[in-house]
């Protein structure tokens, strides 16, 4: 697309027109979006359009729509981060990474549906409905981020903005067939990420393939000074690494805990099948141990809850969002918590429960100050296999996509789902899901999760970049050309 | 049956421990680039950030850091070479993140101590109130409960929000506890206060306006008995707002923690708060079960871990230390100990020295600041800081007095008209048409009047009774509605009764 728009073969307004057409047929069926900035999604293609036309430079990316997951802030715009409690909210102040995306000329389309902030493997805990996978409108396209990957896979966008706290980016990319990635922690900056989990949210970019989605990393990642914990660092050449594909001597790191029993057949087929691509391509493939992964998810599940009960406070009734209870004699007190009960879904109230607990007095050091050295242990099983290999890499989840409704009065067998993701986001590193191939058993895509250490996350676009070539090459096509036709309005 | 202070302190040891807030002379806040000057229009100074919209993210401000490990070093601390911010978890409107942003286990400035100086029977003493930490974090916004008695939330009808103060940088000065103070506990309080905002001045990191709240000091104050190693229950005494206050407030606690304890009741552990007018105090919120706010290291910042060689930097360009700063003007100004304690007691040592150094004389700067000004502030009851009148003003009146352009006696009319908010000393001179009567011709006029009107009075003059001379002086200064010069006159008047003195 970003090549026929700098040929001028389409412009950007008409290539935006053909994406929004296409939301208004599917996305009934889909519901990937919350928000439709039709008029905003135009006049910003028509201005690119006017750009060009005038001879300016252009980003690679100018005149590419893009679908925005609902955890950023774009001015003006209604930003719910799938809660009733921010409904009808309009930010007066962009994020950065829409400072980015502006910067670059990317036409933002819409805000996509999500698990409310962001807590959840599935899009289920939106308290807007779910979004469906358009592999299958039945199943689950993965959560948080299920709206933007499903809209990628649906056509309904070419890229779309992730953000990923326990594979919230990976996960969903996985079962939707898509590519996702979690750049290293603080590499695009989280100001107006809507956090959930302050030391483990990163956004990320999601696309089609490898090289949309290094060009669009490129596009928003970056040292930003309203962001204490971003890297103050050059972006590392994720463009080169996707173009380059070159393996030929990398050592690939097979995870052996994240492997065997309580993963899918079809999951580990098509992962050992591309291990042999990889091999063949010229890369190493050798085992490694990260004995300490086993208490990532329970260290997880007291880190990222402590963090939201905190992080979530702020959510009163007294400056923006829902107001409940308010009126003669009510309150401060009454209307926050009326506001609160009535505003934030049971995920949202479980963890903020759970996150509380493990905080307070007499707690916080056999919960959250455990927790925390899990955290350091995990970190320290990577750092020590990163000695061994360049990049380790695992099934990205367990299964494929579940059928809607399977999982959610199971919170922990929801929260298994992540078991391959949460590593990554505990040690702060960088992880990518691409697409494998379909699990034979159920015709559903299986993810492939690429793990690359801290600020090198070129090498996950280069192993991902080898990898997606030799499956194209067995394929003949791209695996989304095998997705059932959306029968739409 | 009310206890005298020395009925108090003959039988129990006060044990203090004081919490000194500083709000930090920074341009921005603590963590967003908002302005802090004091007494803008309501909420006109927030962003993002300080509201603590969804999104919004803190950066330290790298000022503050400076401005506090500065604080630090003049209070003799160590500064830890890696340190954390922290999140302080509890609801509260004025909060807009609920929680503060604060440092707990891991503070910037550790095990400082500061010494002051006070009278006592035994002549000049020094105590050593040693500093447990100091520590950065943002203020709340300002809530204002309207309706209702007490001002307070609980009984108001609706509370109005201010979000200006939300993240304005405040430091915070905890001491260790402070025992050994004994009957002067009260005065060591404030002058250890008083020394702080000196320190603090003099690094120019505050304006320390403890009435404007840039100076903010909790006492905490326990009672035992003499002799006892046991701590007494304390109560922490909020809201006090200026030197005098801390005073009091110790002392009123003290009473009224001995008054409980020689009844056999308990203090109640509690926050209380200082009501200015009785100088007593009223209760709070109750401390007894400690409130939890679950403390975790803020994740939204990195630790803050200052370079060695910035810290030696900043060391080396500490001004002068207070305690030292007040002997060399005590020197240069060859004053006495005793006008020195005057000055420092009524607070107006910085005020005279301000004045010297616009060219006043310092013992003419001290006698105006020390008299006549600080009668009108007591007559007024405010701080002498409140009156409009300023250093630069005091220089030019003593330059008046100088040049003859003013007598004393006209001098303390154009202080009363500056304070009255009539302009500078030179409009306060045009405006009331201030001027010493010079002219021998209209003084004559005036003597001859008098003397007229007075004839038995006269006549003793002219007898050589010379006492007799102050009734028609003061005649003819009124006369010459005191624009007149005293002396002038009286050489005058008894020249013209014929005599010499």
């Amino acid at each position: 697309m970003a090549k026929a728009l700098a040929a001028g073969d389409i412009t950007s307004v008409a290539l935006t027109q053909v994406h929004l057409d296409r939301i208004t047929s599917v996305d009934t069926d889909v519901h990937a979006f919350l928000f439709v900035d039709t008029q905003g999604a135009l006049a910003q293609a028509a201005a690119v359009d006017a750009k060009r036309a005038a001879g300016e430079k252009l980003s690679p990316l100018a005149g590419v729509p893009l679908a925005l997951k609902d955890v950023m802030t774009q001015k003006n715009v209604p930003t719910t981060a799938g809660s009733k409690i921010l409904e009808g909210w309009r930010p007066p102040y962009d994020s950065t990474v829409v400072t980015n995306l502006r910067a670059n000329d990317i036409v933002i389309l819409g805000k996509t549906n999500m698990d409310e902030f962001a807590m959840g493997s599935s899009t289920e805990n939106s308290a807007y409905g779910p979004t469906h996978n358009p592999w299958d409108l039945t199943r689950i396209p993965g959560g948080s981020g299920g709206g933007s990957s499903a809209a990628l896979a649906a056509f309904e966008a070419p890229l779309a903005i992730g953000t990923d706290t326990g594979g919230s980016i990976r996960q969903p990319a996985a079962v939707t067939g898509t590519v996702g990635v979690k750049p290293t922690y603080g590499a695009v900056s989280r100001f107006g990420l809507i956090a959930f989990s302050s030391s483990l949210d990163q956004a990320g970019p999601c696309a089609r393939n490898v090289l949309d989605a290094a060009l669009l990393h490129e596009a928003i990642a970056g040292y930003d000074a309203r962001d204490s914990t971003s890297i103050n660092a050059p972006v590392p050449q994720v463009v080169n690494a996707a173009k380059s594909g070159d393996v030929k001597g990398m050592k690939i790191g097979v995870v052996k805990e994240l492997n065997g029993d309580g993963y899918q057949s079809g999951v580990r087929i098509r992962f050992e099948e591309s291990l042999e691509l990889l091999a063949k391509a010229g890369a190493e493939i050798v085992e490694v141990s990260a004995p300490n992964f086993e208490y990532a998810l329970a260290a997880y599940y007291l880190i990222a809850p402590s963090e939201c009960s905190s992080n979530l406070a702020r959510f009163d009734a007294m400056r923006y969002g829902l107001r409940v209870g308010d009126g003669e004699g009510a309150s401060a007190e009454s209307v926050m918590n009326l506001t609160r009960k009535a505003g934030f879904g049971r995920e949202v109230k479980r963890r903020i429960i759970l996150g509380t607990y493990a905080l307070s007095s007499g707690y916080y050091d056999a919960y959250y100050g455990s927790a925390q050295k899990v955290r350091t242990l995990i970190t320290q099983d990577f750092d020590k296999a990163f000695q061994k290999c360049d990049v380790m890499v695992s099934p990205t989840c367990p299964t494929t996509a579940f059928k809607i409704g399977e999982k959610s009065n199971d919170p922990i067998a929801m929260y298994l789902n992540d078991i391959a993701t949460i590593p990554v986001n505990m040690a702060g590193i960088g992880g990518m899901s691409l697409p494998a191939g379909l699990a034979p058993e159920d015709g559903l895509p299986v993810g492939f999760q690429i793990m690359a250490p801290a600020m090198a996350d070129q090498r996950m676009y280069l192993v991902g970049a080898a990898l997606e070539a030799a499956l194209l090459t067995k394929w003949g096509a791209p695996l989304l050309s095998k997705i059932p036709e959306l029968r739409g309005k | 049956m009310a206890l005298t202070y020395d009925e108090v302190v003959a039988k129990y040891e006060p044990v203090l421990g004081l919490e000194v807030h500083v709000e930090l002379n920074t341009e921005s806040k603590m963590f967003c680039p908002c302005s802090t000057i004091f007494g803008a229009e309501p909420n006109t100074q927030t962003c993002p950030v300080c509201l603590a919209l969804p999104g919004a993210l803190p950066s330290v401000n790298e000022k503050a850091i400076e401005s506090t490990i500065k604080i630090g070093l003049a209070l003799n601390c160590s500064i830890a070479p890696f340190s954390r911010f922290a999140r302080k978890n509890y609801f509260y409107p004025d909060m807009p993140k609920n929680f503060q942003i604060s440092q707990y286990d891991e503070p910037i400035c550790i095990n400082g101590y500061v010494d002051v100086e006070i009278d006592t029977d035994e002549g000049p003493k020094v105590f050593r109130i040693e500093i447990e930490r100091v520590h950065m974090e943002e203020d709340t916004g300002k809530s204002l409960h309207v309706g209702g008695a007490t001002g307070r939330i609980h009984g108001a009808e609706y509370s109005l929000l201010d979000y200006n103060r939300a993240g304005i940088p405040l430091v915070e000065i905890v001491t260790k506890i402070v025992p050994g103070t004994g009957k002067y506990a009260p005065q060591v309080a404030k002058a250890y206060v008083g020394e702080l905002r000196d320190i603090l001045r003099s690094l120019d990191v505050s304006d320390v306006k403890m009435e404007q709240g840039s100076l903010r000091c909790d006492a905490n104050v326990s009672l035992r008995l003499i002799g006892s190693q046991v701590l007494g229950t304390r109560s922490e005494t909020k809201n006090v707002n200026s030197l005098r206050s801390v005073e009091r407030a110790i002392r009123g606690e003290m009473i009224r923690h001995a008054e409980l304890l020689n009844k056999g009741e308990r203090v109640v552990q509690e926050t209380r708060h200082f009501q200015e007018e009785s100088g007593l105090t009223r209760s709070g919120r109750s401390k007894e079960a400690a409130e939890d706010y679950r403390y975790f290291p803020e994740p939204d910042l990195v630790p803050v871990a200052p370079d060695a060689a910035w810290i030696q930097t900043l060391r080396d360009g500490l001004p002068e230390r207070a305690s030292i700063h007040r002997k060399r003007l005590q020197e240069a100004w060859a004053v006495p100990d005793k006008e020195m304690a005057a000055m420092i007691n009524a607070d107006v040592l910085n005020l005279v020295e301000a004045s010297v150094d616009l060219g006043a004389d310092p013992t003419k700067a001290r006698g105006w600041w020390l008299g006549e000004i600080s009668r009108i502030a007591n007559d007024k009851d405010l701080a002498i800081s409140d009156l409009s009148i300023t250093p630069s003003d005091v220089a030019q009146i003593v330059a008046f007095v100088n040049s003859g352009e003013l007598t004393d006696k006209l001098a303390r009319q154009v202080i009363e008209g500056v304070i009255a908010g009539e302009g500078t000393p030179a409009a306060v001179i045009a405006h009331r048409g201030i001027k010493v009567v010079n002219d021998d011709g209209a003084l004559m006029a005036a003597i001859e009047k008098v003397c007229a009107e007075q004839p038995e009075t006269a006549h003793k003059i002219r007898n050589g009774h010379l006492p007799a001379a102050g009734a028609l002086i003061g005649a003819v200064m009124k006369e010459t509605k005191g624009q007149a010069d005293a002396a002038r006159v009286r050489k005058l008047l008894l020249a013209h009764l014929g005599q010499a003195e």
